[in-house]
């Protein structure tokens, strides 16, 4: 119950803190619908063989989009924000409190959670007004388990690379250094039906394709099953799992000078 | 001494081949204000971050209000503040925010009203952490540190950057948490903050206590200062103050007989009939003592 308690006390304060900062909520918000007009606008039009039929490219791009969005909150955002924090002593403050640290590290992946789920609604609803998108419907359960561990391994990278990240000064360029190359080998930003072999398998390693797949499964008009992707979910819990490992492993709390 | 809030006993602390803290004592009283000077790298930090639970020491025995810093209690944490030197706040909560998440940590905390009372931040409560100045982020750094309500706090280097007035100001919040009851744990560049606020003080040279005690026994030891310049006749000067020209051109003894050294030194002068310039009579300062022990040249640089 106090863990509970100090964790939400967390997760309040977080989202006070991000809302207020304009640069925060600016870039997590407008990057990826920026993305969204940008590609739909360009490949909108044009068609593509999914399983089952033929459907507009929007199909593709919105769950990619999603993808994008959970990466850059889930990924991107905590590996940085913790980076500063480290940097800034804010951690090393914390851990002289009787606060868990548990209960921080809890608090800061399910703010980053919310701002997912409210940035995927977003996407969601934009996809079904302006690009005809359906939303997911019999697929849905598996979209939401997909989204989930998705988050969840996400997160658990996140971590696991900002116990890596020597200083703040390096945060930015070292994480998106990690995963900018992986968003064009992950089918989301270019599908990659026609990709030499070798950027396949790159992507094949990697959890982000996976996931981008996991929700164009569950976005694809034709399916008349569940769309449970059963593999793809098992990469992606094998990397958060070894993510979490590697956080527990070599979190610091304090900068290395 | 009343009972130790704190007590350390041959605590060792060795970085590879540097022996950063070698077999130390100390002893602090419940509700005393300590002072722990010593210049950089004497195996101050080390010692304070033993204390705080930040590091873990090598050998020795550490007590903090009961418990082992080394084992990370929750319980010892609850009663505990620390101000660090560099901390960072979230800049965009509020002052008042800001104390509020932190109160929320602990099972008995401080009324927010008298936290930001104590330091001096009710004008300030709903401004943004990013707009205050440095002496401001300062007083609500201590304001977090006593969120709590903990019995004993740590402040490190608590007033560096500040402006005289400033550091008035924290002196003067520091006076109130001793009315308050808390222990206070200082550590501090300032010789003259050292003086003005802690009963007792121990200085930390190259990783052992050179000396330590309360603050006045400390400058009564040291004696008192006898200086002056003279226009001439310097050489012919009664015994205790021959030979005692400084390179700043004063002479300066240090005397444990200011009376009868007086005396002769104003016997001789106006048998000579010269003038003893700007003669000062000074109980030797802690700067002084210090200054001493850890020699010049380090002590120019801490």
């Amino acid at each position: 119950m106090r863990l509970l308690r100090l964790t939400l006390n967390q997760v309040r304060y977080e989202n006070k803190a991000f809302w207020r900062s304009p640069a925060a909520a600016f870039f997590t918000f407008v990057f990826p619908l920026l993305f969204l007009f940008i590609t739909n606008t360009i490949f909108g039009s044009g068609e593509m063989e999914l399983p089952g039929g033929t459907a507009s490219v929007s199909n593709f791009y919105v769950p990619a989009i999603i993808a994008f969005s959970a990466i850059s909150t889930c990924y991107t955002n905590i590996a940085i924000r913790i980076s500063y924090a480290r940097e800034q002593g804010l951690l090393k403050r914390v851990r002289g409190t009787p606060l868990p640290s548990s209960a921080f590290f809890a608090g800061r992946i399910i703010h980053a959670c919310l701002v997912a789920i409210l940035l995927v609604i977003i996407i969601v609803v934009v996809g079904a007004v302006l690009y005809d998108v359906d939303v997911p419907t019999n697929t849905l359960p598996a979209f939401l388990l997909t989204l989930a561990v998705g988050a969840a391994a996400l997160c658990a990278l996140g971590l696991a690379i900002s116990a890596l990240i020597p200083n703040a000064d390096a945060s930015p360029a070292i994480v998106n250094a990690s995963i900018l190359p992986l968003l064009f080998a992950s089918d989301i930003f270019i599908p990659l039906d026609n990709a030499p072999r070798w950027l396949q398998i790159l992507g094949d390693v990697f959890p982000v394709k996976h996931f981008s797949e996991a929700l164009q499964a569950s976005f694809n008009p034709f399916e008349t099953g569940y769309g449970f992707e059963g593999f793809a979910l098992l990469v992606m819990a094998a990397w958060g799992v070894a993510g979490l490992l590697i956080a527990v492993r070599f979190f610091k709390w304090e900068p290395r000078h | 001494m009343n009972s130790p809030v704190i007590e350390v006993k041959s605590l060792w602390k060795t970085y590879g081949s540097t022996e950063a803290v070698k077999g130390i004592d100390l002893r602090v009283g419940s509700g005393e204000v300590f002072a722990l000077l010593g210049p950089n790298g004497a195996g101050k930090s080390t010692t304070v971050e033993i204390l705080e639970g930040h590091r873990t020491r090598d050998s020795g025995e550490v007590s903090v209000l009961g418990h082992d810093p080394a084992r990370a209690e929750q319980r010892l944490r609850e009663r505990i503040g620390i101000v660090l030197q560099r901390s960072g706040v979230e800049p965009y909560l509020t002052v008042e925010e800001s104390v509020e998440m932190f109160r929320n940590y602990y099972p008995s905390p401080s009324p927010l009203d008298e936290v930001l009372e104590v330091t001096g931040l009710t004008e300030l409560r709903r401004t943004r952490v990013r707009n205050l100045s440095g002496g401001q982020q300062r007083r609500l750094d201590v304001a977090i540190g006593l969120a709590g309500n903990p019995d004993l706090l740590f402040l490190d280097e608590p007033t560096t950057g500040f402006d005289p007035a400033a550091r008035r100001n924290a002196w003067d919040m520091i006076r109130n948490l001793k009315a308050l009851g808390k222990t206070v744990f200082l550590t501090t560049h300032y010789l003259d903050e050292a003086e003005q606020l802690s009963d007792r003080v121990a200085i930390i040279v190259r990783g052992e206590i050179a000396r330590a005690g309360t603050t006045s026994e400390m400058t009564a030891l040291g004696g008192t200062h006898i200086s002056f310049r003279l226009a001439r006749g310097g050489e012919s000067l009664p015994p205790p103050f021959a030979g005692t020209l400084q390179p700043d051109g004063r002479y300066q003894l240090r005397s444990s007989a200011v009376t009868d050294d007086l005396h002769g030194l104003t016997t001789w002068a106006r048998h000579m009939n010269c003038e003893l310039i700007d003669l000062r009579v000074a109980r030797r300062s802690l700067e002084d003592i210090y200054l001493e022990l850890v020699g010049r040249e380090s002590g120019a640089e801490a």
